[in-house]
Parts: C-alpha cells; sequence; structure tokens
C-alpha cells in the first residue's frame, strides 16, 4: 500500500454544484456547438426529471422546464484538477496529476504523520465532503495498478503483490486501462478477464500485439516502475466564481464568499502557509471590478476567521453597478507560524486570542484603530509618544513628574481661574528641527480640584496654555 | 429533655464547630490602595465585573486609581486595551505608574463603536482589563458591558460624569472622586452595604 488514487467521477458537476447554495436543485451541463446543445452530465435531481447525459437540449426541454443549466468547459475541469492537487501536497510531497480527473500520491511515508490508514481514508473522505466532491479512493502498491482498480471499486486496499494479483485478474479486459483496439482483439480471441491473458505465454503475446500493451501489463503489476511528473503547487491563489445573475445585496454574495475562503484555507493548508492580505474582486458589468483589500496583521489560514475578515469588509462596501462575478486573488503568501498557546488556560473555553481580536476590530473600525503606545525620547510633550510597540521595555524616570493624559491642542487657562501649585520646570528643545520649544511648565489647580499641567512661553505674557491633566 | 451536658466539655473535646467571623479573603483584584481595599466587601476590584468611576472633570487623580492594578496586571502579560481615551495617555506617566506599555492597545472608536469594541474586547477573553469612557451610555449599554465582562472573565472599568450618580446603573462597584476635599465615595458595592464615610484619597505628586 503506497499509492493512493483518488478519482473525482463528476468533477465538472461538482465544481458547479459547490459553487450553488442548493445542491439538490436540478442541473445539467451543457456541451457542443451552440446550434446542438447536448447534455453532458446531470445530477441526481435531474435524473430524476428523466434526464440523461448525451440528450440534445431541445429533447431535454420538452420533457422538463425546472432545471438550472451551466457550460461545461474543459478549463475549468483542468483548474479544478489542479486546486485538488493543491489540496492533496498537504498530506504527501509526491502528487500527480497524470491522469485525467484524478489526483494520486504517494502516502506510506506520510502514514506515520497522519495514523493509520483507516484513520487517514476517514480524513481524506471529510474533507473532499466538506470542500463538496464526490469521490473514489483505492491504495495499492503502484500508481498506475491504483487508477486502475479505482476504475471498479471504492475504498480498496492492496495491502501487497498477492492481493494485487488477485484483484486486478478478475478484472475484464476493456477496465484496465489498454487500448480499445488491443481490448477488443483479447475480447474476440475469447479473453474476458486480466487472468486468462496473464496465462498466455508472453512470446506469443509479444508477437501478435504492440510492445506498448506488454509495457502497460507489466506497470500494473509493479515489475516495471512509472515515471510521473509531479505536481508543484502554485505561489499565489486566484478563483473566480461567476455569478448567474445580477446581485444587489452582500447577502447573496455570502456563500460564494465561505466557498472562496474555505478553498483560500484549503490550499495554504496544503502549502503549509498563510496569508496576510488578499484582494476581493467584485466583477460588473461594463464597468471596472471593484477591489476590496483585505489585510492582516500576521498570516492567518483559519477559514472560519479568514471568512468572518473578508465578511467584515464586505459588509461596508458599496458599489455602484451589480455584481456579475466574484474572484478572491492572493498573491503574497508568507510561511505561518502557529499561535503560541498556555496548555493551562485560566479563561474560559471561548476564549478569542488577541490576534483574531485585534483583526476583527480592524476589519469593522479600520485599519489604524488598534494601535500601542511607546515613549519617544524627545522632551517636548507632544512628540514624547507615539504609536507602536517597543521590542523592549523601556526604563520609566520616576524622578520626573508627568501628567497621564495629554491634550491633543493646548487650551488657554483663563486668568485667575487657576493657582500654581508647582513650577516652573523649563522645557527647552527641539532647536534642530525647526520646532523650537522654549516653555516654563506649571502643576496648577483649578478651582475645582482638577491638577493640570501648563505652560507659558518663556519671554511671553499672556496667559498660561494647558496641555496634559495629572488624572 | 436527654442529659444536660456541659458546653464547656463539647468544646473542649473539639466535637463542636464553633462559627466565627473568618477573616476576609485576599481579593484576587486588590485595588492597590489599602484604605479602599478595607472598604470594598472583596477586598478588592469585583472579579469579572464592570467597575463605575465618577468624576466630575479630568485631572482629579481618576487614572492613579487604577494604575497599581494596570501595573500588575501588565506585570503579569494580560492585556489591557484603551477604548477611545478622551486624551492621549502620556506613556512616561504611565510608565513611572509601572505600566507595561507593550501590553497596553489604544482603540480609536467613534461614540458608537467605542461601545461595540469594549464589548467585544470584554467578551473575548483575551484582555486582562478593559477601560472605556461612555460619554451617553443608557443602562442597556452598560448592562452589556457587564455581561460581558462576566462572559470574558474580565476586568471592566468605565468612567462617567458625576452626574450620572443619581440614575441607577448595573455595574457592579460605583466611586465617586471627590477633588475638593480629595476623597472616594463608594456608591454601590455588590456583596455588600456600601460604606457612607468618604475614604480620604492622596492625589500623590
Amino acid at each position: 500500500m503506497r499509492w493512493v488514487c483518488i478519482l473525482f467521477p463528476q468533477l465538472a458537476l461538482d465544481a458547479v454544484l459547490r459553487q450553488r447554495p442548493d445542491p439538490d436543485e436540478p442541473l445539467v451541463l451543457l456541451n457542443g456547438p451552440a446550434q446542438r446543445r447536448v447534455l453532458q452530465a446531470v445530477n441526481p435531481a435531474a435524473r430524476k426529471l428523466g434526464l440523461r447525459a448525451g440528450q440534445s437540449m431541445t429533447a431535454a426541454q420538452a420533457m422538463s422546464k425546472g432545471f438550472a443549466t451551466a457550460d461545461y468547459e474543459a478549463a475549468e475541469v483542468e483548474h479544478w484538477q489542479q486546486f485538488l492537487a493543491a489540496w492533496a501536497y498537504r498530506f504527501s510531497s509526491q502528487v500527480s496529476v497524470h491522469y485525467p480527473r484524478t489526483v494520486v500520491f504517494e502516502i506510506e511515508s506520510s502514514l506515520g504523520l497522519f495514523g493509520s490508514w483507516a484513520q487517514f481514508e476517514a480524513r481524506l473522505r471529510q474533507e473532499l465532503t466538506e470542500l463538496g466532491f464526490r469521490h473514489r479512493i483505492v491504495a495499492a502498491p503502484n500508481p498506475v495498478a491504483a487508477r486502475v482498480l479505482a476504475n471498479a471499486y471504492d475504498g480498496l486496499v492492496v495491502p501487497d503483490g498477492e492481493a494485487l494479483q488477485h484483484h486486478l485478474g478478475q478484472l475484464p479486459v476493456d477496465r484496465v486501462g489498454l487500448e480499445p483496439s488491443v481490448a477488443t482483439a483479447l475480447s474476440r480471441m475469447g479473453l474476458r478477464t486480466l487472468n486468462q491473458v496473464q496465462s498466455l505465454p508472453r512470446q506469443a503475446l509479444a508477437r501478435r500485439f504492440e510492445a506498448q500493451m506488454l509495457k502497460h501489463l507489466d506497470t500494473l503489476f509493479g515489475a516495471r516502475p512509472l515515471a510521473l511528473a509531479f505536481y508543484l503547487p502554485p505561489d499565489r491563489f486566484d478563483v473566480r466564481i461567476e455569478l448567474n445573475f445580477d446581485v444587489q445585496s452582500h447577502q447573496a454574495l455570502l456563500f460564494p464568499l465561505r466557498r472562496l475562503t474555505g478553498d483560500l484555507s484549503a490550499f495554504l493548508c496544503g502549502r503549509d502557509s498563510g496569508v496576510q492580505r488578499f484582494d476581493l474582486h467584485l466583477e460588473h458589468a461594463g464597468l471596472p471590478d471593484s477591489v476590496i483589500k483585505v489585510g492582516l496583521l500576521s498570516a492567518e489560514r483559519d477559514p472560519a476567521m479568514l471568512f468572518e475578515l473578508a465578511r467584515g469588509r464586505l459588509e461596508q462596501v458599496q458599489v455602484e453597478a451589480p455584481v456579475r462575478g466574484f474572484r478572491l486573488r492572493a498573491e503574497d503568501l508568507p510561511s505561518f507560524v502557529p499561535q503560541f498557546q498556555e496548555l493551562f488556560d485560566d479563561r474560559p473555553q471561548q476564549t478569542l486570542p488577541w490576534e483574531q481580536l485585534r483583526e476583527r476590530l480592524r476589519a469593522r473600525l479600520g485599519d489604524d484603530a488598534v494601535q500601542g503606545l511607546r515613549f519617544q525620547a524627545d522632551h517636548r510633550p507632544e512628540c514624547a509618544w507615539q504609536h507602536g510597540v517597543d521590542k523592549q521595555r523601556c526604563a520609566g524616570l520616576p524622578s520626573v513628574h508627568r501628567p497621564g493624559w495629554l491634550l491633543g491642542e493646548p487650551q488657554s487657562v483663563a486668568e485667575g481661574s487657576a493657582r500654581i501649585l508647582m513650577g516652573p520646570e523649563r522645557i527647552e528643545s527641539g532647536w534642530w528641527d525647526g520646532d523650537d520649544v522654549r516653555r516654563d511648565y506649571y502643576l496648577i489647580q483649578n478651582r475645582a480640584g482638577q491638577q493640570g499641567w501648563a505652560y507659558r512661553a518663556v519671554g511671553e505674557g499672556g496667559p498660561l496654555w494647558l496641555q496634559g491633566w495629572f488624572a | 429533655m436527654g442529659a444536660v451536658v456541659a458546653l464547656d466539655t463539647l468544646f473542649n473535646g473539639g466535637q463542636v464547630w464553633k462559627g466565627r467571623p473568618a477573616p476576609p479573603a485576599a481579593s484576587p483584584q486588590p485595588t492597590g490602595h489599602a484604605a479602599l481595599d478595607a472598604a470594598l466587601p472583596s477586598g478588592g476590584w469585583p472579579e469579572a465585573a464592570l467597575s463605575e468611576i465618577l468624576l466630575a472633570g479630568p485631572g482629579v487623580g481618576e487614572l492613579q486609581l487604577v494604575w497599581p492594578t494596570l501595573a500588575r496586571l501588565s506585570a503579569a502579560g494580560e492585556r489591557i486595551v484603551l477604548v477611545a481615551p478622551p486624551f492621549v495617555p502620556y506613556p512616561q506617566a504611565w510608565e513611572n505608574a509601572g505600566v507595561d506599555l507593550r501590553q497596553l492597545s489604544v482603540i480609536q472608536a467613534s461614540e458608537r463603536d467605542a461601545l461595540w469594541a469594549a464589548e467585544q474586547c470584554l467578551r473575548s477573553g483575551s484582555c486582562g482589563a478593559v477601560l472605556c469612557w461612555p460619554h451617553k451610555a443608557d443602562d442597556r449599554a452598560l448592562r452589556r458591558l457587564q455581561v460581558a465582562a462576566e462572559t470574558g472573565q474580565t476586568l471592566a472599568f468605565a468612567w462617567r460624569p458625576l452626574s450620572e450618580a443619581v440614575n441607577p446603573s448595573p455595574a457592579a462597584l460605583r466611586i465617586a472622586i471627590d477633588a475638593k476635599p480629595a476623597q472616594l465615595r463608594v456608591l454601590k458595592c455588590r456583596g455588600g452595604l456600601a460604606r457612607a464615610a468618604p475614604i480620604a484619597f492622596a492625589v500623590g505628586h
């Protein structure tokens, strides 16, 4: 058991269905030229209406009106296969998209991390079901055998060569990946199963058929290795969902948004990276896209969090025209560092980490809403503070008495309304940056008993200017 | 009637447990002001609850009341959040009071969003103390803050004008600061009778 093959029997249909809120709605995929549209695939609800793959569109419309249609696009299928390979990259470094609508990957070296095969298979199935893809999973000693057995089985595990011989031998010759002409020739000779073909002398087969056929059989039984080109995940994420109707409110965008952020999260888990900035593009007919930029302070990949943050930004946006398409682009994918958490936390269970809380606040209040505070080594009070966080704790100056609150703009103190308790303290600084300050500072108290910090410029008369409160 | 037993023998034999007034348990959240701690039934700030501080105007020692608590929390690695403070905190003064500025976060928000932000911070449970300055908070808004503080097990402080003292409030503790003479009055405290006598509160320099 070294290779896993996951076959997606209705990849094109699932790719369309998963973007719709109601998967039980009848849906058909159409293919062919505009004059003669043919049903390429139908979902179970559409099949109940009597629709079958291969019917013409006119015949289908004669039978029923109540079904939705979508175009079958080969490029889309290719795209989703690549996406699933990116998802599988999480479990193995050797992932191949050699076969269409299939992902094959090596797994024996990863079982130490993911536990026994039974657990691992359950996990694969659960994640694929959540992503919305129907699948068949087979594990076998070599990739070709896994792919061929996936034609006939689901959930089969072939532990060794003997069992492989047994399972493959029972397969009919037209299901083992041979050329159709070879399969037809074999069945006309009266050879129905692979066992019967195997029992023939090798020389006789070599004489009657092309060399390709024996090569295929050898790779199938593991006697000859198959060279696979392995998948390399791209370093950007770009997925688009086309909406089939004009969307006017953000409510209708939430389902596609949840899908997109979920896909982004699966992609990021595969790459073991996080995302710090991504763009949501709202596409309009005939107008340039509205772009919503979502920025985070640290790399994240939790699907619920990505969704909530993107939603927070989306809800505030007003667009000029209805939305026709929805796209998520992430270019910058830094490595993900999991958060440090205490093993014994005395806070309640529903604790939201500060990093997530901060992102939530920033999503609603604006990017600059949450800031730290640091001391800037300057004697001028208005220059003594800055936004930002120090790496190290700055040393206090206990001998210097400063007010707890600083006013944004100094206010003049009416003459006679306050008395001076202490002072003056001369602050003279800033001659080098053109913002020269020469002030005498006093501790004052007004009639209500409030204590403030006020100054008067040296050499000037006039009122005191209040700049802080000793709170 | 059974046999009459002398009480002394029972007491001396240790067979009867005698209830004594228990010494007040040390509060997990002492205020750092000994006189105030003695006046509060829990010996400190009510845990996981909203404390309201009423004052006539800024500059009467309203920060000195909480600085010891904030210093203790920040030294323990807890986060302190200031939601829409009325003025700029002067870093040097806060540092001199012992508050670790690296643990301090300031949230700038409008009047309406400030209550929302304060509630989110309290509810999250990731902050040690949340400080807010609601101007026109009604009874419902304060109750929300109180419930959020309970949910997140977080200390909440709200500074409000002294004129609100006549209105009822859901806060667990209400303290009024008088400037002249400098004193504290406990208007309401959960778990005990509010002490009528004012507590001297010297604004230190």
